[in-house]
């Protein structure tokens, strides 16, 4: 297992950590309360407790980098700098939303800014990915550039039992394409836990098996996520080939919304622990304690993403529906004139 | 005697009545056992197996990882070799993940074997749009299925129906799709307390008419049962069967009943081109069509993907008012 090399984020780089975490945080506890209210349809996957991850990432990509989302897909594309205003709006199914109202949550999405969508078939992100890698590799080689843009894939500790998984790892080592696979282990694929549905308990160990290095570190942690991805990245980047980086963390809310189906299969005792870790007061905390921001300036940082969350909901309520006469459009792209 | 006129037996929701299925086809047959994600602890994400690791525990009750060629090649290989599996998966848009092991394992093994093989496999899986999941949740793809010689295709619609298919399809040796509605989960109606069987390839007449046949399937039988109402207040006599199966089809309940109303519409909840009924309407024309009056009508979900937004989902999926609009046009009445 390779160890991630100690460096210092700056102050600029722990400011954006955490900004991008706050932004994840309100976004979905607001989503959680509309789609509890009714306002929101369909089911709603939160990434509420596991933000470090996505913000630690991030970080490091430019929107040429590509990545691939789950099921539990916002929190990914709101630290990909994600409109608000058109990510409520899709999540209400209006035409000002990403997917203009036809994909809603679990298919949410922004190709220009490299986010290749949520996702509702578990372990589908990963092959896309390797497809996304793919194409960098082989443009980067026509265009005479030797640093290569990269494909990410999110996916969760029970993805990674899927067959789709092991394809893309397999390929993406082979031709050591410019992937870093990031698992968010959150001890859980919906009610079953990771001890019942797989023998290991690190799913980094099964880097070992496609020939590619398997890093963990601390989902609950942005800096440390910062450091393990930003190794990794680079490395793809410059033709060192794919990672797989496991991320552990926890999801603080059910499998589908706030309070889901009222299953109890988590203990009180596990979900405080983790709470305690929750990783925005933590980053907080260190942030003041270096003298990086203060706590006002950190209050300021919440109720600046406040007031964008209340503009952008008052957006989506009031954007226009989809014309059910524009049902069929865009199942194909239109084809040239000959 | 139609289902009105029954007298009122013991009432259960549709879920409940899944849950009965499976419980008593496990405890009539120790070789019986079930698998699949989260249907064990907890007992399905849609509740319909609540209680069955209570009863019958870990050994024949089995939560899976997220596998689905794993959850078909486990029941292939263990339906090959003397057990009776029956398998979840979760939503319907996922056998997508285990085409495969379904069409080119489950189904063919025995012929291509010879007659060498058995796969008693009961495969459980929900279906259907309404409920704003979008593209990858909603879909109804039962066309799929019964385009695939050795598998059979059942997809019940009532509380009633959906008890006896699964126990029809767990004593059944061969491999038995069981696809249910996700829109129809707290529909309630009479089920036994007794485990029962449907007899394979039989239609249901749900109700009798003799101006325009309309033969749906699925979530669309209410739909379609809603329409004749609507269509009897305009004094037009519509007969309504569900196939049920889908695979085999009890084409000879359906080509009786046009040779008496001369006029067919087909309905179902899937997209329209190459779904069932572009079979069921060619079977019509093959066989009764010197009884036409017109040609056979169809109402189905149009060629795009689900959509999410609710407006669309409800402009995609079928209803009775389009059904009852579609046998006017038939009928050249209204
Ligand atoms: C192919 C497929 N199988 C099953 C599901 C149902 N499902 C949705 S999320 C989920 C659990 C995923 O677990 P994990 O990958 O650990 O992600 P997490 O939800 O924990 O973030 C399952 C089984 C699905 N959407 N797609
Ligand atoms: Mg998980």
């Amino acid at each position: 297992m390779a160890s991630s090399q100690a460096s210092e984020p700056s102050a600029e780089v722990l400011k954006d950590l955490h900004y991008r975490m706050v932004r994840i945080r309100h976004f979905e506890e607001e989503a959680g309360k509309l789609m509890e209210q009714g306002k929101s349809p369909g089911a709603l996957h939160l990434y509420i407790g596991e933000e470090a991850v996505a913000s630690g990432v991030m970080v490091h990509l430019t929107d040429n980098d590509q990545i691939t989302s789950t099921h539990r897909g916002h929190g990914h594309l709101v630290a990909k700098g994600g409109d608000f205003k058109k990510m409520y709006a899709e999540l209400f199914g209006r035409e000002t939303g990403y997917n203009k109202g036809r994909g809603g949550s679990m298919h949410i999405s922004n190709v220009d800014a490299g986010m290749l969508g949520a996702n509702g078939i578990v372990a589908a992100g990963p092959p896309i990915a390797v497809g996304a890698a793919f194409s960098n590799k082989y443009l980067a080689r026509i265009e005479g550039r030797d640093r290569m843009d990269v494909a990410v894939p999110f996916f969760g500790d029970g993805a990674t039992n899927e067959g789709a998984f092991h394809e893309a790892a397999n390929m993406a080592a082979i031709w050591k394409l410019p992937v870093v696979f990031i698992c968010e282990n959150n001890g859980y694929g919906e009610f079953t836990p990771q001890a019942e549905h797989q023998a290991i308990s690190d799913v980094a160990d099964r880097a070992a098996g496609y020939g590619m290095p398997g890093v963990i570190c601390d989902g609950m942690d942005a800096v440390a996520v910062w450091e393990a991805a930003g190794e990794a990245i680079e490395r793809a980047r410059t033709g060192g080939g794919p990672t797989l980086v496991e991320c552990k963390t926890y999801r603080f809310v059910d499998h589908v919304g706030l309070r889901g189906i009222g299953l109890h299969y988590r203990t009180d005792e596990e979900l405080e622990e983790w709470r305690a870790r929750d990783p925005i007061p933590q980053h907080e905390q260190r942030m003041i304690e270096m003298g990086v921001m203060t706590a006002e300036e950190i209050q300021a940082v919440h109720d600046a993403v406040m007031a964008d969350i209340t503009e952008s909901i008052e957006f989506a309520e009031n954007s226009p529906l989809p014309d059910p006469a524009d049902l069929l459009n865009d199942v194909y792209t239109p084809t040239a004139a000959s | 005697m139609t289902a009105a006129d029954a007298p009122a037996g013991r009432q259960l929701v549709y879920t409940l009545a899944i849950t009965e299925g499976v419980r008593q086809a496990l405890q009539e047959e120790p070789l019986a056992f079930m698998a699949g994600e989260d249907v064990a602890g907890a007992g399905s994400v849609f509740g319909i197996y609540r209680g069955l690791l209570a009863e019958f525990g870990p050994d024949r009750v089995i939560d899976t990882p997220i596998s689905e060629s794993g959850i078909i090649g486990l029941a292939v290989g263990a339906g090959a070799t003397g057990l009776k599996p029956i398998v979840d998966i979760m939503f319907m848009d996922f056998i997508g993940e285990c085409m495969d092991e379904i069409v080119n394992q489950l189904a063919k093994m025995r012929y291509m074997f010879g007659g060498k093989a058995t796969l008693p496999v009961t495969v459980l899986t929900m279906s259907g749009a309404g409920m704003n999941l979008a593209a990858q949740h909603s879909q109804s793809l039962e066309a799929w299925l019964c385009h695939t010689p050795g598998l059979k295709v059942v997809m019940p619609a009532t509380a009633y129906d959906v008890k006896g298919a699964i126990i029809t399809a767990a004593r059944e040796p061969n491999p038995v799709f069981v696809v249910m509605c996700k829109g129809l989960m707290a529909l309630p109606g009479d089920v036994p307390e007794e485990p029962y069987t449907l007899p394979i390839g039989k239609a249901n007449v749900i109700r009798e008419g003799d101006g325009l046949t309309i033969v749906a399937h699925g979530r669309m039988i209410h739909e379609a049962t809603k329409a004749a109402d609507i269509l009897a207040g305009e004094g037009v006599s519509a007969e309504v069967i569900d196939p049920l199966w889908l695979q085999p089809l009890d084409t000879d309940t359906i080509i009786n009943s046009v040779a008496k109303t001369h006029n067919a519409l087909v309905v179902h909840e899937a997209v329209r081109f190459g779904g069932v009924g572009a079979e069921i309407a060619a079977q019509i024309a093959e066989l009764a069509f010197d009884s036409l009056d017109a040609p056979v009508g169809r109402v189905a979900a149009p060629f795009s993907p689900v959509p999410f937004s609710p407006v669309l989902e409800q402009t995609y999926v079928p209803n009775a008012e389009r059904i009852a609009d579609e046998a006017r046009r038939i009928l050249g009445v209204g």
